[in-house]
């Protein structure tokens, strides 16, 4: 099995150790990885601003550069439905090879999930975990069930850390609310994205959260920005850190 | 206004804004605790979608069947192209009627195509009967959500309001009171109208009838007394058949307020004896809609504000903010379609989180609109100078491996070397009241290249 790592950018650029993180995990499970240096963003920014001309090159590149992969896997749930859901803008339905590599595509907890098939993960992380439900992973990909529709899912997320020794789970007041960072609105609507932001730290304070966790590093970043702002007692951690530190890899 | 600039002033009085978040969460939460009583609620919502969808695809020929039937039930049937010719058609069957008072229950329609000051300039009296539609009109400001149109107001200011319009004890605020006090002000109102107009929730093309849902009965008692029925209805309202009534009643109080049904469901067969009724059908940019692909399901909604409750930028930035009849996720496609230039920020006031389309009783892909909305502004060159430029800039960037990796490294270099005010300006919108990532000495590319040697050494 040839898997690719699709880092995104930012995460590239400011928050390496989650990617390593996410290679630590891979490695724990067997996988074999390369990371194509060629890839750089999905065009989710620009695409999400409704500048579809400038994101058009950066998906096309996307597409040169993981095609050949059997699998293509990040820690990102926002980035993979770019990917996976809003592509249609750029490639043709019968094109062949756009349509492998989207496919392909898949965020971390899926490919762990549906791919490898991971079952209950042993391993060691005594802390209140706060899980919050980014909202591409959750709506876009349905990688747990959303409140409003009546449909039930298994959570991938909570469930490759539900067996991990002396682990315990927030119950927030509102489970599955936007945080408010929504790429370019965290800055356009900033008012709102803070308050958003806070009001989803406050719930978590709330709930008793000591480490709050993500699939996605973009809800964390802005989470992450306004704790630390506030000076508040929380650790924040992607998903793929808390694995990899409690599998000790 | 813009948008962010209206919902930062919101914002800023907190305590307000999070009563007004709390408040839309609790209906929220209840139409949550509805829609798990409904098993099938997936499926109705799949049903609902289906009937809305193969409506709109025949929507000339349904509309057609419905102005036949409706005229053997001896209803007068009236066409408008627009906002002006519907509020035209209207004054002309109050003129010929010599009407001078006028009781209007709730129509998000005669909202959009602005009916009421039109008719206040041509000296009729028009009185809201919705309650919620009574207390904003007599403060004179617009509804600020369609099914709970006075949501921001506090039972405070309403006593505040009544007080001087109704002549209520100073500083009361008790809800029973304050009710009874309009429930006896609207009930001479009632009493010595001379025409009532409606909206429409749902009309039937089979029958020719048409539904009116409202929780306090104003419409009905606005429609029996005088002798003169006006309803008005946007074309897109058309359901082919009595028996599709059974999905929608179902789907759309518990979608609104989260109640089983509304408490009245008012169905409207002709006029009775010695009475007019009228209905004006408005286009008003619908059929242009219509001919849209991207935009074309916007037409499914049935207004039940759902999308408005749910959606996290609406609860916490008021609907005032969005300048529009009908506000939050679902107005915010709606009105860029018809006036782009004057409300180019609505389709960003939105964290495209995708919970209004999750909630939607008639499955309309929200957030995916307001994306393509975006796009639909870029083809108007309606975006901003700045920021289609920092995007061409960025995409620019991004396109090269060696500008990006160089660029990063150059900033990720600068925020660990600058000085604190050098970074946290006013041009740093993100650092208003966040900090930024602690940036790393190295990227990921570079660790992962460092691994791999490593790995590779071992092995």
């Amino acid at each position: 099995m040839k898997v690719a790592l699709f880092i995104p950018c930012y995460v590239d650029q400011f928050y390496p150790q989650v990617g390593m993180a996410t290679v630590r995990v891979l490695e724990h499970f067997g996988v074999e990885h390369e990371f194509p240096e060629g890839q750089t963003c999905c065009g989710q920014p620009m695409a999400n601003s409704g500048c579809m001309p400038e994101a058009k090159p950066l998906a096309e590149k996307y597409i040169d550069v993981f095609d050949g992969y059997d699998h293509i896997v990040a820690p990102s749930g926002s980035c993979v439905s770019m990917v996976r859901h809003h592509y249609d803008a750029f490639f043709d339905s019968s094109d062949e090879k756009a349509n492998r590599v989207r496919e392909r595509t898949l965020e971390l907890t899926e490919f762990l999930c549906k791919v490898l098939k991971v079952g209950d993960i042993e391993g060691n992380f005594p802390h209140q975990v706060g899980i919050h439900q980014s909202c591409h992973g959750l709506r876009e990909l349905r990688l747990s069930s959303s409140s409003e529709v009546m449909t039930k899912r298994p959570d991938m997320l909570r469930g490759l850390l539900d067996n991990l020794n002396g682990i315990t789970f927030s119950k927030l007041q509102r489970n599955d609310e936007c945080c408010g960072f929504g790429g370019t609105f965290a800055v356009a609507e900033e008012a709102v994205s803070c308050m958003m932001g806070e009001d989803r730290i406050r719930d978590h304070l709330d709930s008793g959260t000591k480490v709050l966790t993500a699939g996605d590093m973009s809800c964390l970043m802005h989470l992450e920005g306004i704790i630390r702002r506030q000076k508040h007692d929380i650790r924040v951690m992607h998903f793929s850190e808390i694995l990899a530190e409690a599998i000790g890899a | 206004m813009s948008h962010p600039t209206l919902a930062k002033g919101f914002v800023n009085n907190k305590p307000r804004a999070q009563w007004h978040d709390k408040a839309l969460w609790f209906v929220r939460e209840k139409r949550d605790r509805m829609a798990h009583g409904v098993p099938e609620w997936e499926e109705l919502r799949q049903q609902a979608s289906a009937i809305k969808i193969h409506t709109m695809s025949q929507l000339p020929n349904y509309l057609e069947q419905f102005e036949k039937n409706a005229k053997a039930l001896g209803v007068h049937v009236h066409w408008a192209i627009d906002g002006d010719e519907h509020n035209r058609i209207v004054h002309e069957i109050l003129q010929q009627h010599n009407v001078k008072r006028v009781v209007k229950s709730k129509s998000m329609l005669t909202e959009e195509c602005h009916l009421n000051p039109f008719l206040e300039k041509n000296g009729y009296e028009v009185v809201d009967t919705d309650l919620g539609e009574r207390i904003v009109q007599l403060r004179n400001e617009p509804p600020s959500h369609i099914v709970l149109p006075a949501i921001h107001i506090k039972k405070e200011e309403v006593g505040e309001c009544f007080h001087e319009h109704l002549g209520t004890e100073k500083g009361a605020s008790d809800p029973n009171y304050l009710t009874e006090a309009a429930r006896n002000h609207l009930r001479e109102r009632f009493c010595s109208a001379d025409a009532g107009i409606t909206g429409v929730n749902f009309a039937l093309a089979e029958t020719g009838g048409f539904v009116v849902c409202t929780n306090e009965g104003n419409a009905d008692l606005g429609v029996s007394l005088p002798k003169l029925h006006i309803a008005c209805m946007g074309i897109e309202k058309l359901l082919p058949r009595a028996s599709d009534l059974a999905v929608f009643l179902r789907l759309l109080a518990r979608s609104a307020t989260g109640q089983p049904i509304t408490t009245y469901s008012s169905h409207f067969h002709g006029p009775r004896e010695g009475s007019e009724m009228h209905i004006v059908l408005v286009d008003n940019g619908r059929s242009g809609i219509l001919q849209s692909p991207e935009f074309r399901r916007s037409l499914n909604c049935i207004r039940c504000g759902a999308c408005m409750n749910t959606c996290p930028v609406y609860r916490r930035s008021g609907g005032h903010s969005y300048e529009s009849a009908v506000p939050g996720p679902i107005g915010s496609i709606l009105t860029p379609l018809k006036t782009p230039e004057s409300h180019s920020s609505l389709p960003f006031a939105c964290s495209l989180c995708g919970s209004c389309t999750d909630v939607c009783p008639v499955k309309i892909d929200l957030h995916h609109q307001l994306l393509a909305m975006r796009g639909f502004l870029d083809r108007k060159k309606l975006l901003g100078m700045s920021k289609k430029l920092s995007m061409k800039f960025v995409s620019g960037l991004l396109s090269h491996k060696w500008m990006y990796t160089t660029a990063g490294s150059a900033a990720r270099t600068a925020l660990r070397w600058l000085p604190r005010f050098a970074v946290y300006n006013p041009l740093n919108g993100w650092g208003k009241q966040r900090e930024l990532p602690e940036p790393p000495k190295s990227s990921f590319r570079d660790q992962y290249a460092a691994h791999k040697k490593q790995s590779g050494d071992k092995s």
